[in-house]
């Protein structure tokens, strides 16, 4: 199992650049999207030259007071503020819709991508943050993109237009405002470090928020039973006041950086007025160009403001992105071979399925001990099998391998029968391993939906009284008759109306009406009581019959039943062969067999 | 319509009324600064203006100056910024802190109702949502705090203005009028238009969460099943959804944010044109002018402050939404003020007449139940599956409450307890292990005051002991986000060594042993038994070596006991009962 790429130490423009490759659409909006913003800049400047014109031609003409010209200026002006208007609103019509729709996409190709990686079945306890990357982490690049992304584009343009009128009206003016605005410049980068340290605290403590609060909401039984009500108020207490304090700190941060400008645009006020004074003396310099510098000037203050605003939110949409793209960049273990390589990927053959080991060996990380070692065995089409072992001895594993869910670190796993040919599993295309072949897992996760809508899921299309039927043939009448609408009972979230073994039982259904060639359960009736399981079974063996079944129990009485009996020790294959013939034979069924005997039969064991 | 718009916007002023009574010092204080930064900024404009007309005019029309009028401007200019800054510096600091603080007391109430509601609540409400509420929603709820100081202040600022522009001008004061008023209607319009937008987007994004949370979950299924087209097909149909509704969202907001922005430039530009006739009719002059021009200029920016503050409000309002019916909800488990019996031995349970249904379930999950307990005797619920037994086990430590009847520790009612004192009394259990992340120490003592060899002896009881001596750092060592260092087995067993480390009068164990070897199991269940004071133990279970631990079986079947009596007497009285004990041992003589 390979754990989710990481980039934590990656800059901000590369993983801008990696996932602007990775979103094209968004790329191909964007020059348009800019020259739009241009425009926008304009609106900004046109004020400063209004001033400027009405001062110095308006009022100050050669020929007295020239009002004609000051109507004339004053109206184009409000014409390219107007166009202005409309320039702003369509490039954020553009922004949001190519942003929205590039971010969509993103979601949706992180969403698939996330169920193509086995993390999501192996540590259950992750799946929580992997919601994250296909919700926050994708709003938050939103909200940046749209907001700050914009504000930044405009700020640096409104700094490059500013700066261009500017040299045309007066470049000694224009060098006294730089050189007032370069040191705030320089300092921007020590800023912008300072920023991302309070901001990371923050978001640290963000993160003990949350992982406080999913105690307190998952773990909400132990606490009522525990009574510990007190102790995890004062674990939550310490981690919103800990969010807090870091949420206050970085807002001093921030303050002290937005003033700053402030500051600085008012050191540059006092320079243009001292320096246009003098320029003035010479004759260098109108009235109405030092007043427009004037109004330059707090063009100037806006991009230092916008970007202490705007770098917080830069960085946790960056951090979001690079989570995002950490886990597209993620190869899963197993691909389907329909996808990856098209030209090699077969059909599982049209015959009952066996299954073959090829010395099989798997390990959970490179280097760890294995959890299966060299198993080399086979599976004739048909066969029912049980697999039994201690808890950790390699079942899961074996189930797993069979399944696909994982490929075998060495050997091979291959289905078919000796007439039509054995396929390497990793060739199969998914489309016909995941109709052929079904596992039901322990836990057999049930949809918000009612009792007809799981089965289905195993079969789409099948009517509510397919379903009950199922039922039926399976023995399960009784039980959906005593449910308060049959199978039209809503499940609720999780499943959770049912108790844990109602759950297993709809989760069989729903592997039965999938009609697989090859059945995998593992430990799928574990909570269901032991004459529920004994009738269901037995419907199963039944139905069953033509097609290959691999059953993992900790309840013995699987093996007693099964045609064949596969012990696994220790990752090894220990003993093969009927019930009857291991259960006399030395060896560790025997022993399982004896132990579950007892405890099964009502003996306590002596305490070892 | 128009009274559905003012529904939006008088919730929405309420909701500002909110954050002000639950915070007047700091608002205070922020508002004061604000109101010193608005002052300042109208301040420096007219600094500015007087600059001009005196300074800088003369000297250029005239061509000679003085050093001492120079510096004059440059100190008015700086002295002004300088109480500028400290107005920004106070508004920023104070309304962070106004809002952090809503924030956190918020996110205490939230979370404060989480453990107080009872666990009939919890089980209606998914966990995604209760996460979202405890901070995506509360944070949505006082976001537009930060800026809410800087509007009202923006509001004085527009008060002052005004009256200057009364008093340097009537005609110049007209544009005030006019711009002002435009700004207040351009921001209803737009609150009006953005609140039913703005819910659709947050109703759409809880939406793509909660089919995120529900695939992932069922992750196994789907991928055994080859799902995985169907799921992205639901989720992207949601996305686009969200996608769609965002755009609209954006829509509005980037028509409004350049209005917002052409407004006050607008403005300025009629201030010049009046301005300028007004100079040449000698009735102001440049200087005048030059000042108002720039004053509007400067204006821009708190004029957003308030276009901020009420964008923000749907969006605040949408998440208030969310987070009060948690704070709303009651239903909260009451406490009597009675102490439970203690040092005698194992606790005695009654159950009288005990109903309990699930919420919009048809059927009852309990009915009638009615059976006692004797103290110190060992007691196994049987029954099919989906018989009621988890329930059953959950009403014995009032994780829920009967819909009717009682139940009865040591003959008091557990309502009638004081808060902890059922689980001072009893451990539970429960099918599914929580481990909390923290040390193996703390999730056996639940931060109770237990020596290091009362934990050790719970471990060894709970045959864990190997395996923690084993881990890296012991007792100390933590265990991970829900014990995901641990496997299965293991966490079934830490969870065992919690409840036995209390020394419990009352145990209950939910098929809590279902990944325990039997002999383990029995080491547990006499270890609680030849205690000093041996504990009262009721267990659901299959096993029969279990069952056979039990003085006296109970039979639930269809949420009602049908039967009572020794293992013995069930299994020659009750078919139901001799057919699930016995399945094993069937499929043997069948086999």
């Amino acid at each position: 199992m390979t754990a989710l790429v990481e980039h934590r130490s990656e800059g901000a423009f590369a993983t801008l650049r990696r996932g602007l490759r990775m979103m094209p659409e968004f790329r191909r909006g964007l020059p348009a999207t800019f020259a739009l913003a241009l425009v926008a800049t304009a609106g900004r400047v046109v004020v400063p030259i209004a001033v400027q014109q009405v001062i110095d031609r308006g009022l100050a003409g050669p020929g007295g007071p020239d009002l004609d010209l000051v109507r004339n200026v004053v109206l184009a002006c409000a014409v390219v503020v107007l166009l202005t208007v409309v320039a702003v609103y369509r490039m954020n019509v553009r922004l949001f819709r190519t942003t929205e729709t590039a971010l969509a996409g993103l979601r949706t190709q992180a969403f698939r991508h996330v169920h193509d990686l086995s993390v999501l079945h192996q540590q259950g306890q992750r799946r929580g943050s992997l919601v994250s990357r296909v919700t926050s982490d994708v709003d938050q690049l939103s909200t940046f993109m749209q907001w700050g992304g914009v504000l930044g584009v405009v700020s640096l343009g409104q700094l490059l237009v500013a700066t261009v009128v500017m040299s045309v009206y007066s470049w000694q003016l224009t060098l006294v405002v730089l050189v007032c605005f370069v040191p705030l410049a320089i300092a921007v980068r020590f800023f912008a470090a300072r920023l991302a340290v309070v901001y990371g605290i923050v978001r640290e403590r963000v993160g003990d928020v949350l992982a406080a609060v999913s105690e307190a909401v998952v773990g909400a039984s132990t606490v009522r039973a525990y009574g510990i009500r007190e102790r995890t108020a004062a674990r939550l207490d310490r981690a919103i006041d800990g969010h807090y304090r870091a949420q206050v700190r970085a807002q001093r941060t921030t303050a002290a950086v937005f003033v700053s400008g402030e500051f600085v645009a008012a050191v540059a006020n006092v320079a243009v007025v001292v320096a246009g004074v003098l320029l003035g003396l010479d004759g260098d310099l109108t009235p109405g160009t030092l007043v427009a510098f004037l109004f330059l000037v707090t063009l100037f203050v806006a991009p230092v403001q916008t970007a202490s605003e705007v770098l917080n939110e830069a960085q946790n949409a960056i951090a979001g992105f690079r989570r995002v793209l950490d886990v597209l960049e993620t190869e899963p273990d197993v691909r389907d071979p329909a996808v990856a390589d098209p030209t090699t990927a077969r059909e599982l053959p049209h015959t009952p399925l066996g299954v073959r080991f090829e010395h099989v060996t798997f390990r959970y990380a490179p280097g760890a001990p294995p959890a299966l070692e060299d198993v080399d065995l086979e599976i004739a089409p048909r066969r029912r099998v049980a697999i039994v072992g201690e808890t950790g001895s390699g079942k899961t594993t074996f189930a797993k391998l069979v399944t696909r869910l994982m490929d075998p670190s060495e050997g091979r796993v291959l289905l078919g029968d000796d007439a039509a040919g054995w396929v390497p599993l990793d060739r199969v295309a998914f489309a016909s391993l995941r109709q052929r072949v079904v596992m039901v897992p322990q836990d057999g996760f049930l949809f918000d939906a009612t009792v007809a809508d799981n089965v289905r899921y195993g079969r789409p299309g099948l009517t509510d009284a397919d379903v009950s039927a199922a039922f039926e043939e399976l023995g399960l009448g009784d039980w959906v008759a005593g449910l308060a609408d049959g199978v039209a009972t809503r499940v609720g979230q999780r499943g959770e109306s049912l108790s844990a073994g109602e759950r297993q039982l709809v989760a069989v259904a729903r592997a039965y009406v999938a009609d697989p060639d090859l059945l995998v359960l593992d430990e799928a009736t574990s909570a269901v009581d032991p004459a529920t399981e004994r009738r269901l079974t037995h419907a199963l063996d039944r139905l069953t019959d033509g097609r290959t079944t691999l059953t993992i129990a900790h309840r013995l009485s699987t093996a007693e039943r099964a045609e064949e009996v596969l012990v696994v020790d220790a990752g090894r294959v220990v003993q093969r062969g009927a019930h009857a013939d291991l259960v006399d034979a030395e060896g560790p069924y025997a022993r399982l067999h004896a132990s579950w005997r007892r405890s099964s039969a009502g003996e306590p064991q002596p305490a070892a | 319509m128009p009274r559905r718009r003012d529904a939006v916007v008088r919730r929405g002023m309420r909701h500002v009324g909110r954050a002000i009574v639950e915070q007047p010092g700091m608002f205070a204080l922020a508002f004061l600064a604000s109101t010193l930064y608005g002052a300042m900024t109208v301040a420096s404009a007219y600094v500015l203006g007087e600059v001009v007309d005196r300074v800088v005019l003369p000297a250029l029309r005239d061509g000679v100056t003085s050093a001492g009028a120079l510096t004059l401007a440059a100190a008015a200019i700086l002295g002004v910024a300088v109480l500028k800054i400290l107005g920004i510096l106070g508004r920023r600091l104070f309304a962070g802190v106004m809002g952090y603080r809503l924030q956190a007391e918020y996110r205490r109430r939230v979370t404060g109702q989480y453990l107080r509601l009872p666990l009939s609540w919890h089980q209606r409400h998914p966990t995604g949502q209760l996460l979202s509420n405890a901070n995506s929603d509360v944070e949505a709820a006082w976001f537009f705090v930060a800026p809410l100081p800087f509007a009202c202040g923006a509001v004085v600022m527009i008060g002052i203005t005004v009256a200057a522009l009364v008093a340097t001008d009537p005609w110049l004061a007209v544009v005030g009028l006019v711009v002002f008023p435009l700004v207040f209607l351009v921001n209803a319009v737009y609150s009006q238009a953005m609140s039913p937008r703005m819910r659709r987007a947050q109703q759409l994004r809880a939406e793509v969460s909660e089919i995120a949370h529900e695939s992932f979950d069922a992750a196994l299924v789907v991928k055994t099943l080859g799902r995985e087209d169907v799921e992205t097909r639901r989720f992207t149909g949601r996305a686009e959804e969200l996608r769609d509704g965002l755009v609209a969202v954006g829509r509005v907001r980037g028509l409004f944010d350049p209005l917002m922005e052409a407004l006050p430039a607008l403005g300025t530009l009629a201030v010049l044109l009046i301005g300028a006739t007004r100079v040449v009719d000698g009735a102001t002059d440049a200087g005048d002018l030059v000042s108002i021009a720039y004053l509007f200029t400067l204006l821009a920016l708190p004029i957003r402050a308030i276009g901020w503050v009420l964008a923000d409000l749907p969006r605040a309002l949408a998440g208030f939404d969310r987070v009060t019916p948690v704070l709303d909800a009651t239903g909260e488990t009451p406490h009597g003020t009675e102490a439970a019996v203690t040092g005698t031995g194992g606790a005695g349970l009654g159950l009288r007449g005990v109903d309990y249904g699930f919420e919009g379930a048809a059927r009852p999950t309990l009915s009638g139940v009615t059976f006692d307990v004797a103290p110190g005797s060992t007691v196994a619920v049987v029954g099919p599956t989906g018989s009621g037994k988890s329930t059953l086990a959950g009403l014995l430590v009032r994780l829920v409450d009967p819909a009717t009847g009682d139940v009865l520790l040591d003959g008091v009612d557990l309502r009638a307890l004081r808060e902890g004192e059922v689980s001072a009394q009893a451990a539970f259990v429960p099918q599914g292990t929580f481990l909390f992340d923290d040390t193996v120490r703390g999730n056996v003592t639940l931060g109770g005051d237990v020596p290091d060899d009362e934990v050790w002896a719970a471990l060894a009881t709970a045959a864990v002991d190997d395996v923690v001596r084993r881990l890296p750092e012991g007792l100390d060592t933590r265990v991970g986000e829900r014990g995901a260092t641990l496997s299965g087995g293991q966490r079934q067993r830490i969870a065992l060594a919690r409840a036995v480390v209390r020394r419990p009068r009352l145990l209950v164990l939910d098929d809590a042993t279902s990944a325990v070897d039997p002999a383990v199991e029995a080491r547990i269940l006499d270890a609680l038994r030849d205690a000093e004071r041996p504990s009262t133990v009721v267990v659901v279970a299959y096993r029969q070596a279990t069952i056979a631990l039990a003085d006296e079986v109970v039979w639930l079947e269809g949420g009602q006991v049908l039967a009572r009596g020794s293992h013995e007497q069930l299994l020659a009285e009750v078919p139901g009962y001799a057919a699930l004990v016995r399945a094993y041992a069937q499929t043997e003589v069948a086999a």
